[in-house]
C-alpha cells in the first residue's frame, strides 16, 4: 500500500512539476523568443519600410527617406517579372525532380536497406558536408562541355554538334534538385519508416498487388513526407541564386540573382526590398494553399 | 531435348525477375552516385596540380593537402568560419534547447504563436531572411561585419536547434522521470541526472547540425558580412578568376571530419544501449 501511494504522489508530483501554471516555460523561452523577433521579425518590418522609400534628387548613392512610395512595388515587378516567374518554374521543375530521385531513394532505406539502414542515412547527408558551393563548382566541371556526361550524350545520332548543358536552364535545374535532395529524402523516409509493415501485409491479404498496394496504402501513409519534402525544397530554391550564378547564364536568372545585383552592384534598397518582401509573400501564401489543400496542418 | 534448351531462358528469366525484385535498390544506388559525383569530383581536384585555375586537370599532387595554407586567403577565411561557427553554434544551441524544453515539457499560453516564430525562419527563404537583417543593419546605420554575420547564423539556427532536441524530448518515455521521483528525486535532480542526459545525444545532434549550417552558408552571410569573409564567401569571390586546389583541400577534410564524428557518434550511442 505505501508503495502504491508512492507511486500515486509520483505521478501527482510529475503532474505538478511538468504542468503547472508557472513562470519557467517563459524564462526558458523569452532568450531565444527575443533573438528571433529582434533579428527575423522587426527586419521584416525594416525591409517593409526600406520597400517604399525614394532616393532624394542629388543625394549620395544609398541615401534613402521614407517616402511611402507603394509604386515601387508595380516598378519593380514589372521589371522583372521575367525572373520571377523563371524562379517558381525552376523551383517546381527541381522539386519535382529531387522528388522522383527521394522517393525511391527514401523507399529502399525505409523497406529494403536490413541493418544497414542507419549507414544509408548516414550516406543520404554525407555530401553535404563538402561545402556546397564546391558542390556546385563541381557541377560545371561534370557537365562542362568537354566532360563526361556531355560528350556521351553527344554519342547519341540525332544530337547536334552545339548541344551543352553548363550555362542552361537544365544545369540550373540540375544544380538546385542536387542542393536539396536532403532535404526532401529525410522527410520522406522519416514518413515511410513510419508505416507499419503489417499494413502493407494486410493490403496483399485482401488480394491487393504491389502497385495497388503502393497506391493505396503506402503513397497515401507517405503524404505527410511528401508535404514536407516538398516544401523544404522547394521554398530554398525559389529564393535560391547561387546556383544560377554559378551554372546559369543571363537570360536563367532568377529573382535572387536580382535581388542581390540591386543589392549589391546597383545599390537600389528598396528595389530589392520590394522584391524580397513579394518574394516571402508569394511564398507564404502558395504554402498555406499547399497546406490546406492536401490536408496536413502537423507542420506548423 | 528440353534439357538442352531450358538452362537459357530461365536464366534471362531468373535475371529479369532479379531485376525487377531488385529494380528499387538498383534506382537507390544510382542515387547514391548522383549525390557522391561531386563530392568525389571536389575530392579528386583537390590532387590536382593546378596552378592559377583548378578547372582543367593539370596532373597528380600532394602539394596542396602537405600546404593547405598555400593559396592566399584559404586559411585566413576558414579559420573566420570557425570562428563563427562556433560561437553561433554555442549561442543557438543554448538559446534553442530552452526553447525546447519549454515546448516540450510545459502547457503554457502562446504555444501555437511560439510555434509560428519557430516555424517562420525556416519557411523563409535564405535571400529574404539576409536581406531584411541587411535592410534592418542599414537603416540602424550598423555596419555589416564579425558580429553581424554571428547574429545571423544563431537567429537561423535556433529552429533547427528547436525541431531536432523537441524531437529527442518527444520520445522520452514519461516513466523515467516519474521513476526518479518515486526515488525521491526533486524536480532539479530529476533534470540534472535523468532528463538532461536523455536528451544530451539530440542536443549534440542540433550542434552538429547548427554547426554545419553555420560553416556552409554561403547567401545570408554574403548580405551581412560587408567586407568580414568565410569559406563560402571566399570560394563564391574566387569563382570567377579560379579556385585554389587548396579549397578543395579544405571541402574534403571537412566532409572526412564530418563523417568520422558522425560515425564515431553512432558507435558511441550503440555502444551505450548495450547494457
Amino acid at each position: 500500500m505505501a508503495f502504491l501511494h508512492g507511486v500515486a504522489t509520483g505521478h501527482s508530483q510529475v503532474k505538478n512539476a511538468l504542468k503547472g501554471r508557472s513562470l519557467t516555460p517563459y524564462l526558458l523561452l523569452a532568450p531565444g523568443l527575443i533573438w528571433l523577433i529582434t533579428f527575423f521579425i522587426i527586419p521584416i518590418f525594416s525591409l517593409a519600410s526600406t520597400s517604399t522609400m525614394v532616393r532624394p534628387d542629388g543625394a549620395q548613392v544609398g541615401v534613402y527617406v521614407q517616402e511611402l512610395r507603394f509604386a515601387n512595388y508595380v516598378d519593380a515587378f514589372l521589371i522583372n517579372k521575367d525572373q520571377y516567374l523563371r524562379s517558381f518554374i525552376y523551383a517546381a521543375l527541381a522539386t519535382l525532380v529531387a522528388l522522383a530521385i527521394a522517393y525511391p531513394l527514401a523507399y529502399a532505406i525505409a523497406f529494403k536497406s536490413g541493418k544497414y539502414r542507419n549507414i544509408l542515412l548516414v550516406l543520404v547527408i554525407a555530401p553535404f558536408f563538402t561545402s556546397f558551393l564546391l558542390r556546385t563548382i563541381a557541377w560545371t566541371q561534370i557537365l562542362a562541355d568537354q566532360g563526361p556526361v556531355v560528350s556521351a550524350i553527344k554519342v547519341l545520332p540525332f544530337i547536334d554538334d552545339l548541344f551543352r548543358i553548363n550555362n542552361t536552364s537544365t544545369a540550373v535545374v540540375i544544380g538546385l534538385a542536387y542542393n536539396f535532395l536532403p532535404f526532401m529524402t529525410l522527410p520522406l523516409y522519416a514518413s515511410l519508416e513510419r508505416i507499419d509493415p503489417r499494413t502493407l501485409e494486410a493490403a496483399g491479404d485482401l488480394y491487393a498487388n504491389g502497385l495497388t498496394t503502393f497506391r493505396k496504402v503506402t503513397l497515401p501513409l507517405s503524404m505527410p513526407g511528401v508535404v514536407a519534402g516538398t516544401l523544404l525544397t522547394f521554398i530554398p530554391a525559389a529564393g535560391d541564386y547561387v546556383n544560377a550564378a554559378i551554372l546559369g547564364n543571363p537570360s536563367t536568372k532568377m529573382i535572387g540573382n536580382v535581388i542581390e545585383s540591386r543589392f549589391f552592384a546597383v545599390v537600389d534598397y528598396p528595389t530589392a526590398a520590394a522584391l524580397s518582401f513579394t518574394l516571402m509573400a508569394t511564398i507564404l501564401i502558395l504554402v498555406s494553399l499547399y497546406i490546406r489543400k492536401s490536408g496536413t496542418d502537423e507542420l506548423v | 531435348m528440353t534439357t538442352s534448351i531450358a538452362p537459357m531462358p530461365t536464366l534471362s528469366h531468373r535475371a529479369a525477375r532479379w531485376f525487377s525484385r531488385n529494380l528499387i535498390r538498383i534506382y537507390a544506388a544510382v542515387a547514391f552516385i548522383y549525390l557522391f559525383i561531386p563530392v568525389a569530383y571536389t575530392f579528386a581536384f583537390s590532387f590536382n596540380d593546378a596552378g592559377k585555375s583548378n578547372l582543367v586537370w593539370q596532373g597528380f599532387t600532394l602539394d596542396n593537402w602537405k600546404n593547405p595554407c598555400g593559396a592566399p586567403q584559404v586559411c585566413e577565411s576558414v579559420v573566420n568560419s570557425l570562428k563563427v561557427g562556433v560561437i553561433s553554434t554555442l549561442l543557438a544551441t543554448f538559446l534553442g534547447t530552452m526553447i525546447a524544453f519549454a515546448l516540450g515539457r510545459y502547457k503554457f499560453k502562446g504555444r501555437k504563436s511560439t510555434n509560428l516564430l519557430i516555424f517562420l525562419p525556416m519557411a523563409t527563404p535564405e535571400v529574404v531572411l539576409g536581406a531584411s537583417l541587411l535592410a534592418m543593419f542599414l537603416n540602424l546605420r550598423i555596419n555589416p561585419g564579425f558580429w553581424t554575420v554571428v547574429i545571423a547564423h544563431v537567429m537561423f539556427c535556433i529552429s533547427f536547434v528547436v525541431v531536432t532536441v523537441k524531437a529527442r524530448i518527444a520520445s522520452l518515455d514519461p516513466r523515467l522521470e516519474q521513476a526518479a521521483m518515486d526515488l525521491y528525486a526533486n524536480e532539479r535532480e530529476t533534470f540534472r541526472y535523468v532528463t538532461l542526459p536523455l536528451v544530451m545525444p539530440g542536443i549534440a545532434g542540433a550542434a552538429l547540425l547548427a554547426f554545419s549550417l553555420s560553416f556552409d552558408d554561403f547567401i545570408i552571410t554574403n548580405f551581412n558580412s560587408g567586407t568580414f569573409s568565410t569559406f563560402p564567401k571566399f570560394v563564391y569571390v574566387s569563382a570567377a578568376r579560379g579556385i585554389p586546389a587548396q579549397a578543395n583541400v579544405v571541402g574534403s577534410a571537412m566532409f572526412f571530419i564530418a563523417l568520422i564524428i558522425v560515425i564515431v557518434g553512432q558507435v558511441v550511442s550503440r555502444q551505450r544501449k548495450k547494457p
